[in-house]
Order: structure tokens, then sequence, then C-alpha cells
């Protein structure tokens, strides 16, 4: 039975969840939105990924998120392709650096310009 | 010397400089100079490439760029708002004599109508610990190493041990596991963490690092560079229980021990500090006690989110250009009052109409009220890592009361 721990506010509840043939069962919730919470989490958790990658000439790194959350699962492995990155100058804010990060259909983009 | 005029001085360019800086611009104030000792606006934004920013001033969750690029692209429309980056104040009088030196400019005097203190916060180091052992490479603050991997693009080590379960040990806890470094544990001397509960989940869950709460580190050792750390759990006293002592192989130590808001110019120009929050004393409109000179932001107190940094600093920048235009004397206010399991409220002091307090804990507690004065309203749950916010919007606070006392209270209606 996964046990986590709800984020969404900062009453942190425990919360169990239990797969039966009904479905996804939530319990230790205070509210509907750790109930929500949990379901993703146990079926399909995402994250956001920022990291930093090279600017060709410049000693600064530029910072960089993906568009939107990606599953977690595949963190680790965007952070390979993250790291072999780097871009030529000028970069505009929320310019793509990367499209389609590791097969995620999300693109990395930059979250600073670089004159 | 050069004895330059100016309305308003702002010393630091990071959240809430910027924000101060914006505010006055758009309130009117003519001459602005913000000041920064980095080479660039956003203080310790530029760092924090993480997401989590933004939420309530801009509705959106943004990264430390993102959101210092928001405000940076806000003052480009005030051509009366300067930013001097890597310019240093070295002396500041209480009647807004500001010594500042660069390297562009050398030596150079600001007389100002009115100050703005926004110079954040600075991070407890080893010493302020008082860790046992030799002194080898390897040992560095969250922020430094935050610095170094973000900005400079170093990787520290191989294998790091965080001490302290702060927001910025847990973020860097993740963002060594990404980068490859092998996290082996966070020891946290509490028996709780001081972290955001998300930061818990997301940071350290989220890899399975192993969070040790009620342990510390009772030695460090390795002689170039660090080779360990020594581990025990403490007892209620918080002394490492001796015969529990357990090592831990790392080549990097990483202190995540806390924040101290930065005074010594504030101490110069001889504002009032409140031990609580180790900031000055301020009131609703955030002057300091002494005429003219206001703050805003970690340097009045360590703050959990940036969008509340920014608030303060609206309200700040507000205020200074209300006082240069209208020459007002500051009132002092109603004080506030802590009471049971209160570490700090800020403001201190209460003027009429809304304001909103900010609330520390001193330990976590669950199914309380909050008494603020004659309000009370239900909390679940406490912790010293996670500020209250209670705005309290009656005149009647600021009339005919000596104090506003402010307190948590047992007897809360239990939900859980």
């Amino acid at each position: 039975m996964p046990e986590l721990t709800c984020v969404i506010c900062p009453l942190g509840c425990r919360l169990s969840v239990t797969l039966t043939p009904e479905g996804v069962q939530v319990s230790g919730n205070s509210c509907p939105r750790g109930k929500a919470y949990a379901i993703e989490e146990i079926t399909a958790p995402k994250r956001i990924l920022t990291a930093v990658i090279k600017v060709k000439g410049r000693d600064q790194l530029l910072p960089v998120r993906t568009a939107t959350v990606i599953p977690k699962e595949l963190l680790f492995t965007a952070m390979e392709e993250i790291k072999k990155l780097t871009v030529t100058p000028p970069v505009n804010m929320d310019e793509v650096v990367m499209a389609n990060l590791a097969g995620t259909g999300v693109d990395l983009v930059a979250t600073k310009p670089v004159a | 010397m050069r004895e330059v005029p100016v309305e308003l001085l702002v010393i630091g360019a990071g959240p809430a400089g910027l924000a101060a800086a914006l505010s006055a611009a758009k309130e009117g104030c003519k001459d602005i100079i913000l000041v920064d000792r980095l080479n660039e606006p956003g203080g310790i934004l530029p760092q924090c490439i993480h997401n989590g920013f933004g939420l309530r001033f801009f509705k959106q969750e943004l990264t430390g760029p993102e959101y210092a690029q928001r405000f940076i692209n806000f003052l480009a429309a005030y051509p009366q708002v300067k930013i001097k980056t890597g310019t240093m104040v070295i002396e500041l009088t209480r009647d807004r004599l500001a010594y500042t030196l660069s390297s562009r400019e050398g030596l150079c005097c600001y007389r100002a109508q009115a100050v703005i203190l926004s110079m954040g916060c600075r991070e407890r180091p080893r010493g302020a610990v008082n860790i046992p052992g030799t002194r080898p490479a390897g040992i560095y603050t969250a922020g430094t190493i935050q610095r170094l991997m973000n900005i400079e693009g170093y990787l520290p080590g191989r294998e790091a041990v965080i001490l302290g379960s702060g927001d910025i040990g847990l973020i860097m806890a993740r963002r060594l596991t990404l980068e490859g470094v092998k996290v082996r544990a966070v020891l946290e001397l509490l028996p709780y963490s001081t972290g955001l509960t998300r930061n818990i989940v997301q940071c350290l869950d989220d890899y399975d690092i192993p969070l040790y709460l009620k342990h510390t580190v009772t030695e460090i050792y390795g002689e170039k560079r660090l080779a360990g750390i020594k581990a025990a759990p403490v007892d209620d006293q918080l002394q490492p229980i001796k015969d529990k002592v357990f090592a831990l192989n790392c080549d990097t130590l990483v202190l995540s021990v806390g924040l101290i808001p930065e005074n010594e110019l504030s101490s110069t120009a001889e504002v009032t500090l409140d031990p609580a929050t180790n900031g000055p004393v301020v009131n609703s409109l955030y002057q300091t006690t002494v005429p003219g000179i206001f703050a805003c932001g970690n340097v009045v107190h360590v703050h959990d989110l940036v969008d509340d940094v920014s608030e303060e600093g609206r309200i700040a920048g507000r205020a200074a250009a209300a006082f240069i235009r209208e020459k007002i004397t500051p009132r002092t206010g109603v004080s506030v009052k802590p009471g049971r399991n209160i570490r700090s409220v800020v403001p201190q002091k209460v003027l009429a109409g809304e304001t909103t307090l900010y609330i520390r804990a001193k330990f976590p507690e669950k199914d309380l009220f909050l008494q603020v004065g004659s309000d009370r309203v239900k909390q679940r749950v406490v912790t010293p890592g996670e500020t209250i916010r209670h705005t309290i919007n009656d005149d009647k606070f600021a009339k005919n009361v000596p104090h506003i006392a402010v307190s948590l209270e047992k007897g809360g209606e239990n939900h859980a």
C-alpha cells in the first residue's frame, strides 16, 4: 500500500493509496484535493525539470526549464540530454533550446535572456 | 569625494529592492538609485533556477531567473530608476548619507531624502554551528553550492551529506542528485524539518534521500579534502548520544543551518533591531525607527516565499515616495506583542488600516487557533517552517489599545 505526503497545503496529510477492483482508493486525506493529488502521484507522477546549460563563448550558464511537467521517471534521461546541450547567443527569454526533450513532447526553454 | 543628491536610494537589487524601486517610481518618485554589489540585479534569484516562485504575485509558477526578469523588464519602463551594479554601500548614516564604493566610480557619497534597506540575508556558516574536526576543502553553505552549480558551472563533489533541512538545503539535495552527485543523507538537529513540506516530498522523497531527524554532525575528518563525517542522534537536550555515533563517507558537506538578516548598514544608521527577527523593527509602512529609512524583504525577517518579499517592497517603495513628497513624520503605531508559541511578528508596529502580519511559530503544533487582538482564526497545523499570514483589516486595532496580542492557543476544532 503506497504511502505519500500530500503537498497541496501545509497540513501535509499522510495519504494511503490502495488499488481495488473498483479503482484507486485514497485514505488519510482531509479534502478532495488530497485525493486528486494521490491519484495523480500514484498513476502518473509528473514534475517540472530545471537545469543549466552551457553558452558558447560565455563563462556563465543559461538556466532552463521544461515548458510544462514531464513524467517523473524520465527526469534522469532528460538530464542526460540537457548535459550535452550548448547554445549560441543571443538567446531570448522563453526560447526553445531543445524541442521534445527525452521524447516527452515537452520543450526545454530558456528562463533568462542572453544578449 | 563626490557628493550626489538623490531622492531615493535603494540598497540591494534583489526581489525586495526591485519591487521597492518599481513601486516608488510608480508613485511619482523622480530620481531613484538602486545599488547592488553583484554585477547583475536580482539578488539570489538568478541562482535559484528551480520553479515555485510567483504563485501569489503573478498567479503562475516561475523559476527564480524568470521572476527577477519580470521586475527588471517592468523597471525598464522607468528611466528615473538607475541600477548601479558592482557597487557596494560601505556605510549609511542616520541622516541618510550613504558611502558607496565601485571600480567604475570609486568612492562616492549619496545624500538621499529617503533610503530603503533591502540587503537580504546571509547563510550561517560552519563557525556559527561549531562542528569539531579538521578544516578540509569540501565544506560549503547550500547557497554557495547553488551559486557554484547554477551560475559558475562547477560540480562541488561526488558524494554529499547535507546538515540542516532548510529549504535551500533540500533544493540543493535534488539539484546535486540530478547532476549525478550521491546525496547520502540530510541530517536535521530538530525533531521536524524547517523546510516546506513540498520540498521534503519533491526534493528528498522523490529521490529516496534519507532524512535523519534529531541527528547532527559530531566530527568532520579528512586532510586536504573532506573524507567523511561522523553523525549521531541527539537527545532531548539536543546533545549527541555518544555511543550511537556512525560514519558517513563523503567529499562534500553542505550546510543549510539557517539565515540571518544582513544588518551591518542598518546598525551604522542606528536603526533599532528586533532580537526575534534580527531585522529592523518596522511599522505597517515598513518604516524603521529612523525617519526616512525604510526596510523590506529578508533584511527585515527571513521569508519562505519571494512573493511576500515583493509585497513588502511594494509597500516600502510607496511609503518612501510619500515620505519624499510630503515629508511626513513617521508614526510609531501600536506594538504587537508575541505570546504563546510565537517566535516573531512583522511588522512590529501596526498603524490604522490594513496590515498583513507575518507570524512565525516557535514549534510545530496541531489544532489551534491564532489569536490576533480580538480576531480568532482556526489553524489546523503550524510549523516554524511555514509563516502564517494574517491580515488585520480594522481601524479598531490602532485606537485605544496599548498593544495587539498575538498568540497560538490550544483548543481549535479537530478536523483530522
